[in-house]
């Protein structure tokens, strides 16, 4: 099994699974409001022209969210 | 024998539930605003069925937790009104996420129908749902539909009026769906449900169950209800707080965390029977990510989002002056006919100056903000607004905005001309409260269409030959003292964590005629409706206070006896004056008007002498008339027309002095003085109240020179250049007029967007007493320093 990473480590393109989050209050109901839960499987996409905020695949859609919002989520990445 | 029934559509942003509600609507909705808050409501009537069927849009949720004020409201209307029906649109793009919104609405025990909306392009990304086989193990019926071309939409208003008039005739209760929350929480649940129980606490509204779960997610509209309950409130708290202790401490998790893992694993053991089967070899979503290849690149992404912004911009006031100019026309045609029609008087004033040009004024708008809402909902349908804010987010958040304030910046004159009416309208596609709050108030520091003929003037007399570079250097400056503000806003009044980010990119998308056209039109129409009769209202007030209390008796007896007696003049040389002559004459008349309005320098320092001088100048012109015994060569039918107007205008200069804006205008001239400012200026400033341009003609009047024009104002610029103002007095004005507060409509929108007139008084102190701080420091310092 590989290691604990912040999602904001995750490179473009790498896939990984969410192992856990730490964020509580609105920041936690949004993340998961929008199905970023542990188990969930994630793939970064893309990054905004300023590093931040990061693009993500989750499941069937694409949300964004900024790396200070990555850095409370927890994955182990997966192989390719 | 039976009453309406109602429907209410609830569903995720972006899950084409304003297309599915026009569809079922037929596009007629009533748009209204919930009390105090902006989020629209909207309501229509079910189509092709016999019987009226009320149609209720919730505002787009992703739950129904508390946190936004789109969530709450969706929950209060279920809750209170108890529709027939609920109609729940999802995304079958992305079905998983829609249904954690469908099993809280069951949870609530709303009588559910699933719309399982854009189904071709769901089958596109190679998904496969059993939509037959979904309703069985929801127990509810389930829809496929294809809401922007209509397929499926007679089904399921079949369904829907079915399901609804059904429940109608047997109105039990409603049967709440339960989920296990797993050993560590189920036992806390069912206490506390029975606590609930027992105390009949908030039962009329919610099931017990539900309210027990509201505590342990930590929700604060339902535990500020426990706490106006009394001792359930504080005995429900209590037990929330010892499970979350125990979670925190043994599982190292919260209770709302919980909660979601067993709801997300509750709707994935529904999907995995055979309900959504994926076809991998299609890779999903690959058309938009090619776009957002491009489009938010490195590189090209900003370029192609300016490029957009400026073209958005351009088309909104380029295409919209068309409209606005014969609007312009027809409203100043209906001035002159009404203005011939009518005597001179309080009427012909009140409606010329205060009504007719008070509608010009709110009509004025109209093609902007249809334009404007026009473009923005082709940006939003698209789904390029979301990128738009995922690539300035870095950016605006320093300065405690949303990566959408830029649109509403640019509108209101960030590129300077704009217009701050549909700036301010723009901050709707803000979904972040505070940064919505932030953005509304700074858009009208702006350098809108309205304060540059004013700059233009203004850098004419005091920047001759750097006209451009000053101009340029405001429009900075109003950005400036935008972001400058907003990020001082954010720092104390709108204080507050950043709303969090976290955000949908809804793929790429076609939108439709249909829509934008729907979109556009409810949006002019609520401009019309909510600020139109207060823009009204308050151009009649502004109207009043630069006319009223009016002359003395004595002063305006004097007036008109001059005119009388300069009018026989003019009938008695008339027969001279013979018709081939008359048209030669033309040019030299109004040459003459031209030295003599110049001739009216210099200009009196204070009131005082300008009453002198006023006063003076009827006799002036009388004795003059009366010195010259009518020398034919000398005084002309033009010249004697001249010394009527010019008589016009200095009635109007004292007119406007000793009217109630004139008085306030003298009062302050000792405080104004510090920046630099006279009475004629204050007086054009509280003028410019109504909308900014006004600035220039209230100083064309107070100057006597009459009727000022936008496209010439050579005469008032020599008049400013005479008085021997320095540059710095001249900078501190334009400043003052960047930063003060924004005109009426402004205003009048400011509060109509916050749900609030308070919003519209701080902005207009806050922004007087900044403008009067920074042109009083520009003034000072440049006098002293230079």
């Amino acid at each position: 099994m590989n290691q604990s990473q912040s999602l904001r480590l995750l490179k473009l393109g790498e896939k990984a699974r969410i192992t856990r989050i730490v964020a509580d209050g609105e920041l936690g109901r949004r993340i998961r409001d929008m199905g970023l839960v542990p188990g969930a499987e994630v793939e970064a996409i893309g990054r905004a022209p300023l590093k931040d905020p990061v693009a993500l695949r989750v499941k069937d859609f694409t949300l964004s969210l900024r790396n200070n919002e990555a850095d409370l989520i927890d994955v182990e990445v997966l192989e390719a | 024998m039976m009453r309406p029934l109602t429907i209410a559509l609830a569903g995720n942003p972006n899950s084409g539930k304003s297309t599915l509600f026009n569809a079922l609507t037929g596009g007629r909705a009533h748009v209204a605003n919930y009390p105090g808050i902006t989020v629209d409501k909207k309501e229509g009537r079910l189509q092709g069925v016999p019987h009226k069927v009320r149609v209720v849009d919730l505002p787009g949720a992703y739950s129904l937790t508390a946190y936004s004020r789109e969530e709450l409201v969706a929950r209060d209307m279920l809750a209170l009104e108890r529709p027939d029906a609920v109609v729940d649109v999802i995304d079958a793009g992305s079905l998983e996420r829609n249904l954690y919104l469908a099993v809280q609405l069951l949870e609530l025990g709303a009588p559910l129908v699933l719309a399982l909306n854009m189904m071709d392009e769901a089958t596109k990304r190679g998904l496969k749902i059993d939509s037959a086989k979904l309703g069985r193990l929801l127990h509810l019926p389930v829809a496929e539909v294809v809401a922007t071309k209509g397929a499926g939409v007679p089904e399921l208003t079949q369904i829907v009026t079915d399901y609804a008039a059904a429940r109608a005739q047997n109105p039990g209760p409603w049967q709440p769906l339960v989920i296990s929350y797993g050993p560590d929480l189920d036992l806390v649940i069912d206490a506390m449900s029975k606590a609930i129980e027992q105390a009949r606490f908030l039962t009329d509204r919610y099931p017990a169950r539900w309210v027990a779960i509201k505590y342990l997610e930590n929700d604060t509209p339902v535990m500020d209800e426990g706490r106006k309950a009394g001792a359930i409130g504080a005995r429900l708290e209590t037990m929330a707080a010892k499970a979350a202790a125990h979670c925190n401490g043994t599982l190292d998790t919260y209770p709302e965390a919980i909660i979601a893992d067993y709801r997300y694993g509750f709707i994935s053991s529904i999907l995995k029977g055979g309900v959504l089967t994926r076809d991998d070899r299609l890779d999903r979503i690959e058309f938009s990510d090619k776009i957002d290849r491009l489009l938010t690149h490195t590189l090209f992404g900003p370029v192609i989002m300016l490029g957009v912004l400026y073209l958005v911009y351009q088309i909104t006031f380029s295409l919209g002056k068309f409209p606005m100019d014969w609007l312009q026309a027809f409203f100043d045609w209906v001035g002159e006919a009404v203005q011939t029609g009518l005597p001179d008087g309080l009427l012909r004033s009140l409606l010329v100056d205060g009504i007719i040009a008070g509608v010009g004024g709110v009509m004025g708008f109209v093609p902007l903000v249809m334009l404007i809402f026009l473009l923005i909902a082709i940006l939003e349908d698209s789904g390029y607004m979301a990128r738009i804010a995922y690539m300035l987010d870095r950016v605006l958040r320093t300065f405690g905005l949303h990566g959408c304030s830029v649109m509403p910046f640019i509108i209101s004159g960030g590129i300077a001309g704009g217009c701050a009416v549909p700036g301010i309208m723009a901050s709707r596609t803000l979904r972040s409260p505070k940064e919505r709050l932030a953005t509304i108030l700074t858009a009208p520091f702006m350098t809108c269409g309205a304060k540059l003929p004013v700059f233009i003037l203004l850098t004419s007399v005091f920047f001759p030959g750097n006209q451009t570079p000053v101009l340029f250097g405001m429009t900075l400056l109003g950005w400036v003292m935008a972001l400058g503000v907003s990020w001082l806003l954010r720092a104390t009044l709108v204080r507050g964590k950043s709303t969090p980010f976290v955000m949908e990119l809804p793929p790429y998308r076609l939108p439709t005629w249909r829509g934008l056209v729907i979109h556009t039109w409810e949006r002019t129409s609520q401009y019309l409706k909510k600020a139109g009769s207060f823009i009204l209202a308050v151009s009649i007030v502004l109207w009043a206070a630069m006319t009223f209390p009016g002359l003395p008796a004595d002063r305006e007896a004097a007036f008109e006896a001059q005119k009388t007696e300069i009018a026989a003049k003019i009938d008695a040389l008339a027969p001279a004056g013979s018709a081939e002559e008359a048209p030669a004459q033309d040019g030299a008349a109004s040459a003459a008007v031209e030295t003599e309005g110049r001739g009216a320098a210099p200009t009196p320092a204070s009131p005082d002498d300008a009453k002198k001088e006023a006063a003076e100048a009827p006799e002036r012109a009388g004795n003059d008339a009366a010195a010259a015994p009518a020398p034919a060569g000398d005084e002309t039918v033009e010249s004697l027309k001249a010394k009527l107007s010019d008589l016009d205008n200095a009635k109007a200069a004292e007119t406007l002095a000793s009217s109630l804006a004139g008085r306030l205008g003298t009062a302050l001239e000792p405080v104004s003085k510090l920046a630099g400012f006279d009475w004629r200026t204050n007086i054009a400033l509280v003028g410019g109240l109504a909308a900014k341009e006004v600035v220039i003609s209230t100083l064309g009047t107070a100057y006597s020179l009459g009727k000022v024009d936008k496209e010439d104002m050579a005469p008032l610029s020599e008049m400013l250049s005479a008085e021997g103002k320095t540059v710095w007095a001249g900078l501190a004005l334009m400043v003052f007029i960047l930063i003060y507060p924004p005109c009426v409509p402004s205003i009048v929108s400011i509060a109509k967007e916050t749900g609030s007139w308070k919003w519209s008084a701080f902005s207009m102190t806050f922004n007087t007493v900044l403008a009067f701080l920074l042109a009083t420091a520009i003034f000072q310092l440049g006098t002293a320093l230079f």
